[in-house]
């Protein structure tokens, strides 16, 4: 797996836990979301915790354990698969203040609509990074310099430049 | 500037009456441009698999056909202006064989582009402010609306202002971009809808409340293809205040929960036909509750500044009737038969809008060629403020015409073989591209359409029979409406044959109605007597002052049906 952060390959500090493998005492590691709801019960206070989900996840399910959480991963089954991209907006409105990754076979293309959704980072597999190597990635990112919508991250918007622009 | 550009900036009536880019519009355009160029130089070099470019290309209006690329360029809200058309004209001979084919969906597609060209397509579009983005794909399309908007008589506000800001809303939306399939908006103004919205996924209808606000009736859930709906009202009144924020809703309801385990059940259509339209309702209401509004808040001044675009151009003060007109009625019954069938009332004394239609006698429905499009340019600039419309029928619409200009404008027109006064007749035949071109289709559409055009050649009798709309898919994705055709035609494939499945009684107005199955399919050899015995017993039947459709509706559907079956008993082999 490679990890993308800011347009950049960089080291994952964080760890995914199979399920049969027992919790850490301290470290950053990545629950399924089965197996949160122990995790949060006995997991220490130097352990960071995190999450993957499925993006059919309701929002509500992670909202009361958002405080203690750290991470939330969203899975793309598919990289045309956009519900991920709505879970990640909800989430953030809920107030999600963690990491936000998007975890599957997201194409380099996809790099700012994730990022104006409110992700992070992505995780994409190996094969794929090395396709679309980290020069694609970062270029993605300055595509294009501004976006009509408003209220998603990222870029500016093209609204409030004009507004800005009038008033002046 | 080329050679073309500074001849329209030099034209003393340049287009004033439709959105022109600001530097922002101007620079995203570019950028899509640059990213789709890097996007086929991946693919060429394999940093993008084909099932990862697809998407891309897709948003970008680039389809793979039966034979080659197909481009779909965007012409949004169906509103070109001559230096535009001029454009499409130069593409078509530079980089395709001389033609372009308007496409039910306000759309010009090309049909043999080479994948490398079309970055440099797209750059010589975006010199005229045009361009092909989200033309295909999962995500919101080019926004439509009605083809007469500005200059419609029954109109309570030009749905293009709305249609436009909507255009830069859904412009590569991080959110909405990979749907669970295609999402297609019309807007209409009017009193009569001309924009089919009641069979879209979503339809507005500009409205006015009883304190005299504007706002939006919000129907979901329309749509053609293999499961056909007419559109369910999901909200009866909403201010343009909220316009956004309530499409937000819609939209995000949609991608979380519209099904993505079967591409035919995936439309929005399918989500309201199984929950219902109260649970959607609910949802979109709750969403709507949930969302800070504030973000998407109507901005007055933005609106007004897209709204100031499409003011009115500069009309002179004129009588009501023209007694030129008149007078050359008298001296041309083919000028007089044009003015009656493919002229419409205007807003505006002494004006009129006409239809240039592009269904010639057994041509191919929608096609022009680079040259007709040049004189259909020549033609706004000399007589209509430079502006030209594509109507969801396939034709050109030049939206101001002054009553004492329509005859020269036929002259015009007549030498180009551009005035066929068929205008809502018989032989003013949608049609999609069908197997001659298309790799979805089962059957040919096109054929089809020049064989039914020929049988009613005859114009006199084109007229008699009145307004009749025939619509034609050669595949069960419904491309050419044939749902909503009072005659409906579907190209299917039975055992390895072509069989053609009629439906009558279609609607696509606010009065929508989808069409009834007639019968067994018949073989393509057979449709244009079908078609023709089902025609001749409707003046049969009718009564004075009835469209085929009314006399359908008076006497039921059972017996257009005997027309089918007595086709039978005489020894065809339907």
């Amino acid at each position: 797996m490679a990890l993308i952060s800011n347009g950049r390959f960089v080291e994952d500090a964080w760890r995914r836990l199979a399920d049969e493998e027992a919790l850490p005492k301290a470290g950053k590691v990545i629950v399924s979301l089965p197996r949160l709801q122990h995790a949060l019960e006995v997991v220490g206070p130097e352990a960071a915790l995190g999450v993957i989900v499925p993006n059919t996840t309701e929002p509500s399910a992670l909202i009361e354990a958002s405080p203690r959480l750290e991470l939330v991963s969203i899975s793309f089954p598919a990289f045309s698969d956009g519900r991920g991209f709505s879970l990640a907006r909800l989430l953030r409105r809920a107030g999600f203040k963690g990491e936000l990754r998007a975890s599957g076979r997201l194409v380099a293309d996809q790099y700012s609509h994730a990022v104006g959704c409110g992700f992070d980072t992505i995780e994409i597999p190996d094969d794929l990074a090395e396709r679309q190597n980290e020069e694609q990635w970062r270029a993605a990112l300055n595509v294009y310099a501004m976006s009509y919508q408003r209220g998603y991250s990222g870029r500016g918007s093209i609204l409030e430049a004009r507004r800005s622009a009038a008033r002046s | 500037m080329t050679a073309i550009d500074l001849r329209a900036a030099q034209r003393p009536n340049a287009p004033t009456t439709t959105y022109r880019y600001d530097d922002y519009d101007a620079a995203f355009v570019r950028e899509r441009v640059a990213e789709f160029r890097e996007q086929v130089r991946r693919r060429l070099s394999g940093a993008l698999t084909e099932e990862e470019f697809r998407p891309f290309r897709l948003m970008n209006g680039l389809y793979l056909q039966l034979h080659a690329y197909m481009l779909r360029v965007a012409i949004p809200y169906g509103t070109l202006t001559a230096r535009q058309m001029r454009r499409l004209a130069d593409i078509a001979d530079k980089w395709d064989k001389g033609y372009g084919h308007f496409t039910t969906r306000q759309n010009l597609q090309y049909n043999w582009p080479k994948l490398v060209d079309t970055p440099d397509i797209l750059e010589a579009l975006a010199d005229v402010e045009m361009h092909a983005i989200q033309t295909s794909g999962n995500c919101i399309r080019n926004v439509t609306a009605d083809h007469f908007a500005g200059v419609a008589p029954d109109e309570i506000e030009d749905p293009r202002p709305t249609a436009e800001f909507l255009r830069q809303w859904s412009s590569l939306h991080p959110e909405f971009s990979f749907l669970p399939r295609k999402f297609k908006i019309a807007v209409t103004g009017a009193e009569h809808d001309r924009a089919a919205i009641l069979v879209h996924d979503i339809g507005l209808r500009i409205v006015r409340n009883a304190e005299g606000e504007i706002g939006y009736q919000v129907v979901v859930g329309g749509g053609l293809g293999r499961s056909p709906f007419v559109g369910k009202v999901v909200g009866d009144f909403v201010p343009r205040h909220y316009l956004l924020a309530f499409l937000e809703a819609i939209l995000r309801v949609y991608n979380r929960f519209g099904r993505r385990d079967n591409k035919y059940k995936a439309r929005i259509k399918i989500l309201v036909h199984e929950k219902g339209i109260d649970e959607i309702r609910a949802a979109v209401e709750a969403e709507f509750a949930a969302m800070d509004r504030s973000v998407f808040a109507h901005d007055p001044d933005e609106f007004e500044r897209i709204a100031a675009y499409f003011a009115p151009p500069p009309y002179e003060t004129l009588p009501p009737t023209s007694d030129v007109l008149r007078a050359a009625k008298l001296d041309a019954p083919a000028f007089a038969n044009f003015v009656d069938v493919n002229v419409s009332a205007h807003k505006i004394p002494g004006y009129a809008i006409v239809t240039v239609s592009l269904k010639p006698i057994g041509g191919v429905p929608g096609d022009a060629t680079s040259d007709q499009m040049r004189v259909l340019a020549d033609a706004s600039e000399r007589f209509g403020f430079g502006e030209l419309r594509v109507s969801h029928e396939q034709n050109i619409i030049l939206p101001h015409v002054k009553q004492d200009d329509l005859f020269a404008l036929w002259r015009l027109l007549d030498a180009a073989g551009l005035a066929t006064a068929n205008a809502g007749l018989v032989s003013d035949i949608i049609s999609c591209p069908g197997m001659d071109y298309c790799s979805l289709a089962t059957a040919r559409s096109i054929p089809i359409a020049q064989a039914i055009s020929k049988r009613f050649s005859d114009m006199s009798r084109q007229r008699r029979i009145g307004k009749l709309g025939i619509k034609i898919s050669g595949c069960i994705n419904a491309c050419g409406h044939h749902h909503v055709g009072a005659i409906g035609i579907l190209g299917l494939e039975k055992k390895g044959q072509e069989s053609y499945q009629i439906t009558l009684g279609g609607d696509p107005t606010f009065s929508a109605s989808i069409g009834e199955i007639l019968g067994p399919g018949v073989t393509a050899e057979q449709t244009p007597d079908v078609i023709e015995h089902l025609v001749d017993f409707y003046l049969a039947e009718r009564v004075e002052g009835e469209t085929f459709i009314d006399t359908w509706r008076r006497i039921g559907h059972a017996r257009f049906k005997d027309v089918l079956r007595r086709e039978g008993e005489d020894g065809a082999d339907i």
